[in-house]
């Protein structure tokens, strides 16, 4: 087990087939059909574990847990619509072991924490022995369980920048139970919603409708400068309905799934729009 | 490979394959059967533990996870051969059917009340959101819990009224 990352690289240099992983909630729920045990676990290296503000940017390391994030007082203060998320991930032993860098990596469509670091314009960076990237979340994740980790690369920590003005942070996740479910569907928004209730800015992004993380300038420009209104949400359902491709699983069909995402956007009315219709 | 950590207040070191699962360490090493195996993937809750004091999944760590760690199992939690006070009210209670589910709701249970001394009933319910009872005998468990921390003053569980939650 590495402590330090040198002694990471050091471990995985020229071991090209190692399988990293830090909270093994997703990998170690794969124990019995792993194809190699060529395992090495990052969860203990100290500088993948801080969380710090420098100016106006958060730094989340990697390996920091979910139960970490939302004890924590910068995240709670800054980061809202993912505290909402992390709220309803998993369960507490899951949230006492998953991990924020675990949950990108994994990249599933279903991430509950990918919603929200999308429209937080989340930056990753991803280091080597001898190198240093950094790339945004959404050019980040391909597809489900597809990333742009090379071989020789680690996620090292995410970035945010705290100098967003939006004073509606909304997350909310349809499952087929409360707690230990993965989203049938999800919607994280970001609002800044002026004194009569104009819509000046917004960010939206979509959870388990598609192969990854949905979001659409069009939807978000087309919010921008509407009143917050049952009507005007209407006019915003069918460029939803354009922009999900969710598929039937064994927990709800496309169909409903579509549906869901429609309906997902309703919620934002409870935010005092609804006051002018 | 020899790992070594605390296990239960004592510190040991034993030879073991790294990529063991814990819970087949406790349970085949070690011998603590106490901890028990239900879905192996991380849902069920029944083989929790705790790990620096936080609860865990037994069953989603490997054995070089341990090394330095320090470790509860449910046969760790009495004091002096006398039952932790929730064990005590899970007996009072009825919050045992089968079993086997028990140790791990204790488990988390500890982890629970460690973080928040008077949960309310809901909060309990959360809490246990990570462990399934396949005797469904949920509403026990959380009336154990209730009258252990606290939440009610010693005259029983608090009935629910309906449509409570």
């Amino acid at each position: 087990m590495p402590h330090t990352i040198d002694d990471l690289w050091e471990m995985i240099y020229g071991n090209q087939q190692a399988m990293i992983y830090a909270g093994g909630t997703d990998v170690l729920a794969r124990y019995r059909s792993l194809t190699s045990r060529n395992l090495t676990c990052i969860e203990d290296i100290h500088e993948l574990k801080e969380i710090y503000q420098q100016d106006n940017l958060i730094f989340i390391g990697s390996c920091v847990t979910h139960t970490r994030l939302l004890e924590s007082k910068i995240i709670q203060k800054h980061l809202p619509v993912l505290i909402h998320a992390l709220k309803v991930l998993g369960s507490p032993q899951i949230r006492n072991m998953g991990t924020i860098g675990g949950n990108i990596c994994t990249a599933s469509p279903a991430g509950d924490t990918l919603p929200p670091l999308y429209v937080l314009g989340a930056i990753l960076e991803i280091r080597s022995i001898d190198s240093k990237r950094f790339t945004a979340l959404k050019n980040f994740i391909h597809g489900p369980g597809k990333n742009s980790l090379q071989k020789d690369e680690v996620l090292y920590g995410i970035w945010i920048n705290t100098k967003q003005d939006f004073n509606i942070h909304h997350y909310e996740k349809v499952g087929q139970r409360k707690m230990l479910a993965i989203a049938i569907a999800s919607l994280a928004a970001l609002l800044k919603l002026s004194e009569s209730g104009i819509i000046e800015d917004a960010r939206l992004a979509w959870g388990s409708v598609g192969p990854k993380t949905i979001a659409s300038e069009k939807i978000n420009k087309a919010l921008i400068g509407k009143t917050l209104t049952e009507a005007s949400l209407k006019l915003i359902v069918p460029l939803i309905r354009e922009a999900v491709s969710p598929i039937d699983d064994i927990r709800a069909s496309a169909h409903y799934r579509k549906m869901v995402s429609e309906n997902l956007i309703f919620r934002l009315l409870k935010y005092g729009g609804h006051n002018n219709d | 490979m020899i790992i070594s950590f605390t296990l239960n207040n004592k510190v040991i070191s034993i030879d073991v394959e790294p990529d063991k699962r814990v819970i087949d360490v406790l349970r085949e090493d070690l011998q603590l059967t106490g901890t028990k195996e239900g879905c192996g993937s991380g849902e069920c809750g029944a083989c929790t533990i705790h790990v620096n004091g936080e609860s865990r999944l037994s069953c989603l760590m490997l054995a070089a996870q341990l090394e330095g760690k320090d470790i509860t199992t449910i046969e760790g939690i009495s004091i002096e051969n006398k039952m932790h006070s929730i064990q005590e009210a899970f007996i009072q209670y009825g919050a045992v059917q089968c079993g086997f589910c028990t140790p791990g709701m204790v488990m988390a249970a500890l982890d629970l009340i460690r973080r928040n001394k008077r949960p309310s009933r809901k909060e309990i319910r959360e809490g246990l959101s990570g462990n399934l009872c396949r005797c469904t005998g949920y509403q026990k468990i959380i009336d154990a819990l209730e009258v252990a921390t606290g939440a009610t003053d010693g005259g029983g569980p608090r009935t629910m009224k309906k449509g409570e939650e």
